[in-house]
């Protein structure tokens, strides 16, 4: 398998906090790529690095045979990396079809003559935009809501709405931030078999997840930051018996105490425990 | 009773201009929450624009209808580019800056704007040509002219293709979009510079018909007319709830019929201590009023940390 997107060195510093330092992985085209790592690892700040919400101070990433550097959010998500959040942000007040087509823009043109002299072009467009929206709708499951504004949604939907727009996008590589966030069992193993259907239609899937059974079961290979350090890399099984991963999550000796209280553990994970062992 | 239809006639036609006028503010407001203060310039461009073009052609003996639309067609891309360009040159570089660095920058490019104006078409109030035939029509005991009429048919056919245009369209879902999330827009691929101007260019394509219209409709027009009118149409804005369409055309249409009857009664209500000459401070008295009792407006949902 090809490599999809390799980053070299990332380095990112706020004020005195180096969020990342020299992180390097490469991700595979066609796998799912776990990213764990305890609260504060960096993990989010390497999505926002990776999308341009941020400059990285340092490092490259290079992405389907080309370097991302110097790109705005919109170009990069032109390059075809999508991305959810970990804190829904949807367009509250856009119905769920509408923040789909939002999706739709980068891969679409006509602009703003086109929209106010609704030229034949600008029609048959619109009309192609709606129709693949609705269709991405029904693959997440939510068709029936497509004329709900997006904020009247349960939480599970939510999230699988920003899933569904991101698609929109049709990402090379799907990025999502902890999708499993505050969603139960159920909702979880829907996620489940949306994520594994996404991959299994050929799209690169990055995952942040702190629900370890999800991201273990889930994912081909799994990158571990801590501090803004990766500690390991690996398939799942490997991983969770890495001692430094062990020690990240529970601590060793006398910074056991302050980090348990720092960071709670981790679903599925009890002191005396590797990471996702439970399962 | 003729007096009050009169002046609803007449405040329904001035509102319509202010209503097309405030939906500029209100949507640059609504996506990047910067009061625009040189959109009054944008209508006096359309509107002196329109006169030299109007100027030129009737000479030819074209039929008047033609020689208006023609003024207008013309005015409409001279509009859009100058807020093209004010935007791209003066706020996008302040995009992230304090508020209020973009708003002093709006009175700036306002004034500027004012003596461009001013250096090409001369300080004095120009006739604007009365090219099209006036006919009166009586309603009720009160008149309304063929100019009325067409302004309020031209201003609603507008606003309900902004309308069209932002809630039915591609670009108008972007700019929704936009206006509520504007990183999370980015990050799904729309190009929030070009929505932002696209936003500017139409609330300026809209604000040339009002210049035209304003000018045909009072028969004269000058540098500064951009001023007062356009204090007028963002007392409109706020008075509809700026950043919402409905709102715009509702506080403008308001407006209009506040003016226009505060006008025709102040007279008899004041013993004529007062005359219609204090006709321009009843934009300004509803503004207080709304501040103080109904700050989002009447549609506006809340105003929040928005100055």
């Amino acid at each position: 398998m090809s490599v999809l997107l390799s980053a070299t060195r990332i380095s990112k510093r706020f004020g005195g906090v180096q969020a990342l330092s020299d992180v390097e992985f490469s991700i595979r085209r066609g796998e799912i790529y776990g990213l764990i790592g305890p609260n504060g690892a960096g993990k989010t700040t390497l999505f926002n690095v990776l999308t341009s919400v941020y400059a990285a101070d340092d490092g490259r990433f290079e992405f389907d045979g080309a370097p991302l550097s110097g790109l705005k959010p919109h170009q990069v998500a032109a390059r075809g990396i999508a991305r959810t959040f970990q804190n829904i942000r949807l367009f509250a007040n856009l119905t769920a079809i509408e923040n789909v087509m939002i999706g739709r823009h980068v891969r679409t043109r006509a602009g703003v003559f086109g929209a106010m002299l609704r030229t034949r072009a600008t029609r048959a467009e619109e009309a192609a935009i709606e129709a693949r929206a609705a269709a991405l709708l029904d693959y997440v499951g939510l068709a029936a809501r497509a004329d709900d504004l997006a904020r009247q949604l349960p939480y599970g939907e939510q999230r699988r709405l920003e899933i569904a727009r991101a698609l929109a996008t049709e990402p090379l590589l799907l990025a999502l931030d902890e999708p499993a966030a505050g969603m139960n069992a159920t909702e979880t193993s829907d996620l489940r078999r949306l994520i594994e259907r996404i991959r299994g239609d050929g799209i690169t899937v990055l995952l942040i997840e702190h629900d370890m059974k999800l991201v273990m079961g889930l994912s081909d290979r799994v990158l571990v930051l801590d501090y803004g350090r990766r500690i390991a890399e690996g398939p799942p099984a490997q991983v969770r018996t890495d001692p430094k991963v062990i020690e990240a999550y529970l601590g060793t000796g006398a910074t056991s105490a302050t980090r348990a209280h720092a960071e709670p553990a981790p679903a599925g994970a009890r002191p005396g425990a590797v990471p996702g062992a439970a399962n | 009773m003729e007096i009050f239809l009169q002046q609803v006639i007449n405040g329904l036609t001035l509102g319509c201009v202010y209503a097309v006028v405030a939906l500029g503010y209100t949507m640059v407001y609504g996506i990047i929450q910067l009061i625009n203060f040189a959109h009054g310039e944008v209508v006096m461009i359309g509107a002196m624009v329109a006169f030299s073009v109007i100027g030129v052609l009737m000479k030819t003996g074209m039929p008047p209808l033609l020689v208006v639309a023609a003024g207008t067609v013309v005015a409409v891309p001279a509009c859009m580019a100058t807020a093209w360009l004010m935007e791209r040159v003066a706020y996008r570089p302040l995009r992230n800056a304090p508020r209020l660095a973009p708003l002093i920058t709006a009175i700036g490019i306002s004034i500027i704007l004012q003596h461009v104006a001013m250096m090409i078409w001369g300080r004095s109030p120009i006739a604007f040509p009365q090219i099209v035939k006036t006919h009166t029509f009586e309603i009720g005991g009160a008149l309304i002219t063929n100019v009325q009429i067409a302004i309020i048919v031209i201003s609603f056919t507008l606003m309900g293709a902004l309308m069209f245009l932002v809630y039915r369209t591609k670009l108008g879902v972007a700019m929704r979009a936009t206006s509520q999330r504007q990183d999370v827009a980015g990050l799904m691929g729309i190009d929030i510079n070009r929505v932002i101007s696209a936003t500017f260019v139409i609330g300026a394509a809209l604000a040339a018909v009002a210049g035209v219209m304003i000018g045909s409709y009072y028969g004269q027009t000058q540098y500064t007319m951009g001023e007062l009118l356009g204090l007028k149409a963002f007392c409109a804005a706020v008075l509809g709830g700026i950043g919402n369409l409905a709102g715009a055309v509702l506080g403008g249409v308001l407006m209009g019929l506040v003016e226009a009857l505060g006008t025709g009664y102040i007279g008899d209500l004041t013993n004529n201590w007062f005359g219609s000459n204090y006709r321009d401070v009843f934009a300004f008295i509803v503004l207080i009023l709304v501040l103080v009792f109904r700050p989002s407006g009447l549609l506006g949902e809340r105003v929040g940390d928005r100055a």
